[in-house]
């Protein structure tokens, strides 16, 4: 789109008016479906019984603050990324490989188990095959795909070993060729640094959600780039967002203490899972297989499971000694894994 | 705190945006209130008394009655208000932790309260050192010491005057009583080793990679960014919705279809391998398992999503259209795929090879699609592109979901499985057998091999399927004869 000099008439006052005016008349048209609350709609369910949730293992291994992992889809196996001094240690149970990177922030396992991808500070995504050889220098074989202009906050890899969506702080979120390295899509629309992004369970599998500093949640068609649908509902920057397992709606993890749950068919927000009690920024989410409970992590270095339906909190999970900064699922919903900055990760069943 | 030896420019920018202060600035307030606030008392410290003391578990007990939160909780809350240095420890000062019993404790002065506008600078920092230098006689502590180092040479053109104003306070501070010079000490040591805490010890001020945004500052939007954003408003409020009670009502839907399903509301059958560490219920779930469970074959009967996701689903599924002589609807689909997801390089292979046996006239393993889109898919062929068979497959995608999904459930192939499937027993393990579980924990196969495997497979059953080329055979006969 091309940027044209004001027109005649217009200020900058008038376009802020008129801004402010269409966003208030979004509310009213999204206010006019809604007939039904979402706790009104979940009177009928049967009320959770209490969960029993341990800490079934905890992995020490890492030498600082672990950012980001990513379970495999052999359901045991996970890659974890994290921060020691001037080096980074990326490791997948078996093998440790250094990166010279500080603060690898997003990590990813290929959907086929034989590569991973990492990124962070460098502005890179690189992709590092696996092998089935202890000894190899897999350092030596990481291939950088991915070239942001900031740092890389979120990655993934797509329903195959060669594409790659990314997310960084310069704003955007991009698609990768992984073998070539060309860039394939670039989404623009956020006004601050984007700081995760999940990609739709859906059959269609060709939208993806991202959250950013800008308060804001995009909806993205992966095909012609465009921003399908936009949330601005939480007060902080959002550090976290995951798709809810039927494609249909997302969660938000922010800075201001909540978690919001988003019906795309319907348009809106429909849940907010907040306490007074509760006053650090959520840095993570994640569902569970049904999508009844929401696993959040928090800043004050505990998780809460909270109800989806009814909205409230079922169970606090204490462990971490510090900032919980990853909570996911495992492929078959047996386990969540929690990772965190006091060097630890720890999965819970 | 990490030195990074490249960036001269250390954690001077934007941290991210800590809401929390505003209120727990509130509640520390009322902490600290004569009245209804905690009951504090003198200590004795070495020889000086200081006034304001207070132990660890008044101050949980107090914000667990405040609050109206279980004993954990409020523990929390209490290490949350000492990690950002609201509340600091007289014993263990590097501990930035509540402990819930007598362990002593004091409110920070205001004038040391983290805020978001500015961070604590290098210069103070190294005024305090040099302070502490002069105090201590040179004996800093290690992590000190390095850090005294390192200002020291970063910030050497500012030296002379950060010893001056060190050597300044240092003379300030001996004027003051010494219980003021004792309280006033410990505040700024409690400041500073939130703000560059020594090795081991967790801050919340310690916060990660700065973001981009100033998070003081307001937003500044452009015209531009103005006009695209009413253009987004107005396609948005255009774009149809679907009325809460019915979409709310499909999530709803959802979580009870599969809440039998999820290991966390439902027990996993045998056991969870991570509770009981057996690996039953990941062996008996595997990709290429004869006989599945009745729980795996029952959800694929939830979607067509489902059935074609769980690759031993699909298999059944390519027995049913293989009977059915209608396996090229699937094949198509996977091929698309394929084409979608795979590298750019081979793009232009697979569309051909897609062409020649599916939407050829004539072809082999034609798919019956409406003319219309046949006719933009083959178009689009010229020039192809990731997404040029998008149409052709949600039509094909579509056409197996309404029809031939629900045929499948109904036919003998699906209720075939269904009875052969396997319900296995509830584990049932005593404390001795689960300690030898443990001990016999296995990896499973390396994913690599699984995938290796897998390809293998793959080659042979295209190679099987692969339609037979008659004309090729004919003029092998013909040759023969």
């Amino acid at each position: 789109m091309a940027c044209q000099g004001l027109q005649k008439g217009e200020t900058l006052a008038s376009l802020k008016t008129e801004s402010d005016g269409l966003k208030k008349k979004l509310e009213v048209e999204r206010g006019k479906l809604n007939d039904v609350e979402l706790h009104q709609v979940a009177e009928k369910t049967e009320v959770l019984g209490a969960l029993s949730i341990k800490t079934r293992r905890v992995l020490k291994g890492h030498g600082a603050k672990v950012l980001c992992m990513d379970w495999c889809k052999d359901k045991r196996r996970l890659v974890s990324s994290s921060q020691v001094r001037t080096s980074t240690d990326l490791w997948t149970r078996e093998h440790g490989v250094s990166l010279p990177c500080t603060w690898v922030m997003a990590c990813a396992y290929a959907p086929s188990g034989c590569a991973v991808a990492c990124g962070g500070l460098d502005n890179k995504c690189s992709v590092i095959p696996l092998s089935l050889d202890k000894d190899e220098n897999l350092a030596a074989k990481k291939k950088s795909v991915a070239m942001h202009t900031n740092y890389v906050s979120g990655c993934t890899f797509t329903n195959s070993d060669m594409q790659m969506l990314t997310s960084s702080g310069d704003g955007t979120c991009a698609l990768w060729d992984v073998e070539s390295g060309q860039l394939l899509q670039s989404f623009h629309g956020h006004t601050a640094d984007v700081l995760s992004l999940d990609l739709a369970p859906s059959e269609t599998g060709n939208t993806f959600v991202s959250g950013g500093c800008d308060r804001k949640a995009n909806v993205w068609d992966m095909r012609s780039g465009q921003n399908i649908q936009s949330f601005e509902s939480h007060e902080s920057d959002i550090n976290c967002v995951k798709y809810y397992p039927s494609g249909d709606a997302f969660a938000s993890a922010s800075d201001d203490a909540t978690c919001r749950f988003y019906d795309l068919r319907a348009d809106r927000e429909v849940a907010v899972y907040q306490k007074d009690s509760i006053v650090f920024g959520a840095s993570t989410v994640d569902f569970s297989l049904s999508g009844r409970l929401l696993f959040a992590g928090y800043n004050d270095y505990t998780i809460n499971a909270w109800d989806v339906l009814k909205g409230n909190r079922v169970s606090i999970l204490f462990g971490h000694e510090n900032r919980v900064s990853r909570v996911k699922l495992s492929p078959d919903g047996t386990a969540i894994c929690s990772a965190s900055w006091d060097n630890t990760l720890r999965i819970w069943a | 705190m990490t030195i990074r030896s490249a960036r001269p420019d250390r954690g001077q920018h934007f941290r991210p945006r800590m809401l929390c202060l505003n209120k727990l600035e509130v509640i520390v307030v009322e902490m600290q209130d004569p009245k209804s606030g905690v009951t504090g008392s003198e200590q004795k410290l070495n020889v000086t008394t200081i006034p304001h003391v207070f132990a660890g578990k008044d101050i949980i007990a107090w914000i667990a009655n405040k609050m109206k939160t279980p004993p954990e909780e409020a523990h929390v809350f209490g290490t949350m208000l000492v990690a950002f240095g609201y509340i600091y420890p007289l014993q263990n000062h590097k501990m930035l932790v509540m402990c819930n019993d007598t362990s002593l404790y004091r409110f920070q002065a205001p004038y040391f309260w983290p805020t978001q506008k500015w961070v604590a600078d290098d210069s103070d920092y190294a005024i305090y050192l040099a302070k502490r230098n002069i105090r201590k006689k040179g004996m800093l502590e290690p992590y000190e010491q390095a850090h005294y180092n390192h200002l020291h040479k970063w910030l050497n053109h500012k030296w002379d005057f950060i010893v001056m104003q060190a050597t300044e306070q240092y003379k300030a501070g001996k004027e003051r009583k010494k219980p003021d010079r004792v309280v006033f000490d410990c505040q700024e040591r409690a400041y500073w080793i939130l703000n560059r805490p020594p090795r081991r010890t967790h801050s919340a001020m310690d916060c990660g990679p700065e973001r981009l945004i100033d998070p003081n500052e307001d937003e500044k939007i452009s015209f531009d960014q103005y006009r695209r954003k009413n253009m987004f408003y107005q396609q948005a409020i255009m774009r149809s919705k679907v009325k809460s009670s019915v979409s709310l009502g499909a999530l709803v839907k959802y979580i009870t279809t599969y809440k039998t399903h999820d290991p966390f509301l439902a027990p996993c059958q045998p056991s969870n391998p991570w509770q009981t560490d057996n690996d039953t219920y990941w062996t008996l779930n595997m990709r290429g398992v004869d006989v599945p469970t009745k729980m795996r074959v029952e959800r694929w009967s939830f979607s067509l999503f489902e059935l074609l996701t769980d690759l031993r689903g699909r298999d059944d599924f390519k027995v049913f259209l293989k009977k059915e002589f209608s396996g090229e609807n699937l094949a198509f689909w996977e091929a698309a795929e394929e084409l979608k997801w795979g590298t750019g390089s081979s793009m232009s292979a697979k569309a051909e090879t897609i062409f020649k046996t599916f939407l050829a006239p004539g072809a082999p393993r034609w798919i019956n699609i409406d003319g219309r889109t046949m006719g933009l898919t083959v178009k689009g062929l010229d020039h192809p592109h990731r997404y040029v068979l998008e149409a052709a497959q949600t039509h094909v995608f579509l056409l197996m979901k309404k029809d031939t999904f629900f045929r499948y459930l109904k036919s003998p192939v699906y209720k075939d499985i269904q009875k052969k499937a396997l319900s296995p027993e509830t584990h049932n393990f005593s404390p001795a057998q689960l300690e030898q579980n443990a001990q016999n924990r296995s990896p499973g196969i390396h994913p690599i091999i699984l995938w290796q495997q897998e390809e293998e497979e793959k080659a042979k059953t295209a190679a099987a399927s692969a339609p037979v080329d008659v004309k090729a055979m004919m003029s092998k006969i013909d040759r023969k004869k």
